[in-house]
């Protein structure tokens, strides 16, 4: 856990003291990723490097795991926690094996243990320890390098992280794929981590929590969904943009408003049968299982109506599905390409998982509206 | 005559591999046969002695100079200097504008004649180079190399021995070179100021228009330029690890 105590930052510049962090106070905990979000010259990376302390505080203190860290000298603080740039930094005058080493090294462990965990975290981010150790950063793409630069601010397993911009310099396609494999990485290691960055969408897809900054001062320390959902005010409204609540979809998956108990028929049933289940169901169509459980069509109450045989003689392709991991923003955009109101999703295996409408995705955007407005009775 | 040897060559065929060798061995035949080689061996002794006396002045003066140029380039380079550097910097650029020859003839002027004002006019004339370039090296490694270093919990002799100085280490490499090289190109002059060296056979074999004379003074001379350039390109390019190393 990280915690901030009235933390305060003021530069003395030739044309007076300029106030970079305000009073800062908020609390991290443990396992959880929180995202110092803003404008540039809000703050956030002052905050940042004052729990480091490459910038030491005007006044104010910081706690890590109920330690006050300025009872630690600088170096032994530093040493025991994670810290990645967004210009990754790896020494080009070391192997990747040196760069990962670095911090174990200068804790004084074997040079056999410190490789060896060079090599298990090599593999961690799917690169291959013997291929890659003995290489010079230069010789790495972009991608593999800042991997690598998040592989080595966990070396010596520090339970804090701070990260300032870490994927900022990647192109968009990747930054999407390492944001991703990063996360998956944090569900396994449960870093107590501090990510700076000044996009919205970032924080809103890496943070747990998101504290949105300005002129050195908290507006908003909260949830993703709470700070797209009920901005605290005009600026952060402002700031995480008027499309905000489209943010949202992100924050929410398939899986979690998919209705799996939708009707679904196997090829063989009678048309009869599927009328009932979709009946039963309040539903307008019901979908076609093959023998594996994949789905394979569909059948509305039109197609069934009047009509006899079985699902398979009157059934009709689908139009898409999508996977149940995938977000709201997948399901919304397919919804939009497809023209249609729900969509069917599917497991890992490809097998049924249920059917998501657009009646349920918008009832669970304004899901927390209601409430509000509720309380507000 | 190796000017023929290479005009003959057919356009487009593989040149380099035969013309240097052809030439060599045209320009030996031709001072072999002029009789300079006899000339030339009338003065081994003298060669053997003033050869040794000259490699005493350039590897002392030059070392000298690297253990004095690379440490103050480094200490120069601190931040806790930086209001100073800037001034050091331009008095040490206006130094490196005034000639060699004018280096040691002040340093005579200072010192006398002699070991040691050649020692300290080819020491100046060496230094400058290196300390320009360790100063420049350093200043130029990038901030981020160093910020991530700071913040990975190394103390500031570790990120300038880990860090800084191997990232700058080509560019002071090249420096050294320099520095050599000047310092060899001058060291014949040293004779001048009674340094004793090379320049011995050289100046008295103008003053006495002995052909011989002067170039037994001149080709060792030559030799020892190439010598020591190709030993320090080869310490470039082996000491300098590879991933800072532009010629590997």
């Amino acid at each position: 856990m990280i915690r901030l105590e009235e933390l305060t930052k003021v530069f003395e510049t030739p044309s007076g003291p300029v106030v970079a962090a305000d009073k800062v106070s908020m609390e991290v905990p443990t396992g959880e990723i929180c995202v110092l979000l803003g404008p540039s010259g809000c703050g956030k990376t002052t905050v940042l490097k004052m729990v480091n302390r490459l910038v030491s505080p005007t006044s104010g203190k910081i706690f890590i795991d109920g330690k006050d860290t300025s009872t630690l000298n600088d170096v032994e603080l530093r040493r025991s926690i994670g810290y990645v740039i967004q210009q990754i930094g790896l020494f080009p005058n070391m192997t990747i094996e040196e760069n990962i080493c670095v911090v174990p090294r200068l804790l004084g462990w074997e040079k056999a243990k410190a490789r060896a965990r060079a090599a298990e975290l090599l593999d961690l981010v799917g690169l291959d320890a013997k291929l890659y150790l003995n290489r010079y950063p230069k010789e790495l793409s972009g991608g593999q390098q800042q991997r690598v630069g998040v592989i080595r601010a966990l070396a010596a397993d520090p339970p804090v992280m701070l990260m300032d911009e870490p994927f900022g310099a990647i192109d968009p396609i990747n930054r999407e794929v390492i944001q991703d494999e990063f996360l998956k990485m944090q569900s396994e290691i449960k870093k107590t981590i501090m990510f700076v960055s000044h996009d919205i969408d970032e924080a809103v897809k890496m943070g747990d929590k998101v504290a949105i900054f300005r002129a050195g001062k908290i507006e908003q320390y909260d949830s993703p969904d709470k700070v797209l959902a009920h901005p605290a005010n005009a600026f952060i409204a402002d700031f995480v943009g008027a499309d905000r609540t489209l943010k949202r979809l992100r924050l929410v998956t398939v899986e979690a408003v998919s209705d799996p108990a939708w009707p679904a028929v196997s090829r063989h049933a009678s048309i009869r049968d599927a009328l009932m289940a979709m009946r039963e169901r309040k539903a307008d169509v019901a979908i076609m299982l093959d023998a594996d459980q994949r789905p394979t069509g569909y059948l509305s109450e039109e197609m069934a109506e009047g009509a006899s045989g079985v699902a398979r003689d009157v059934a009709r392709p689908l139009p898409a599905t999508v996977p149940a991991r995938a977000d709201l923003r997948a399901v919304v955009s397919e919804m939009f390409a497809h023209d249609v109101m729900w969509l069917t999703c599917v497991d890992d295996n490809g097998r049924f998982a249920g059917v998501v409408t657009q009646a349920v995705v918008t009832a669970v955007l304004g899901e927390t509206y209601r409430r509000q407005g509720m309380a507000a009775q | 005559m190796s000017m023929s040897a290479g005009t003959a060559t057919p356009v487009g065929a593989p040149r380099r591999g035969w013309v240097l060798p052809v030439a060599m061995l045209a320009l030996g035949l031709l001072i072999g046969l002029s009789g300079i080689v006899g000339q030339i061996a009338l003065y081994w002794d003298d060669i053997v002695y003033l050869s040794q006396e000259h490699v005493v002045l350039v590897a002392s003066s030059g070392g000298a100079a690297i253990l004095v140029g690379v440490p103050v380039g480094i200490l120069l380079s601190r931040p806790s200097m930086q209001r100073v550097a800037e001034t050091v910097m331009q008095i040490f650029n206006i130094g490196t504008t005034i000639p060699t020859l004018a280096v040691l003839a002040l340093s005579m002027t200072l010192l006398g004649i002699g070991f040691a004002p050649a020692f300290f006019g080819l020491f100046v004339a060496s230094l400058l180079p290196i300390v320009r370039n360790t100063y420049a090296g350093l200043l130029a490694v990038p901030g981020h190399y160093k910020e991530a270093a700071h913040g990975m919990g190394m103390t500031p002799v570790q990120i300038l021995t880990r860090v800084e100085l191997p990232n700058a280490l080509y560019v002071i490499f090249s420096g050294i070179r320099t520095a050599l090289a000047i310092n060899v190109g001058t060291t014949p002059l040293a004779f001048l100021i009674g340094g004793g060296g090379l320049g011995a056979l050289i100046f008295t074999g103008i003053d006495l228009m002995d052909t011989g004379m002067l170039l037994a003074g001149a080709i060792p001379t030559a030799a020892l330029a190439v010598l020591v350039d190709f030993l320090m390109g080869q310490a470039q390019l082996r000491l300098i690890p590879r991933g800072v190393n532009p010629l590997r």
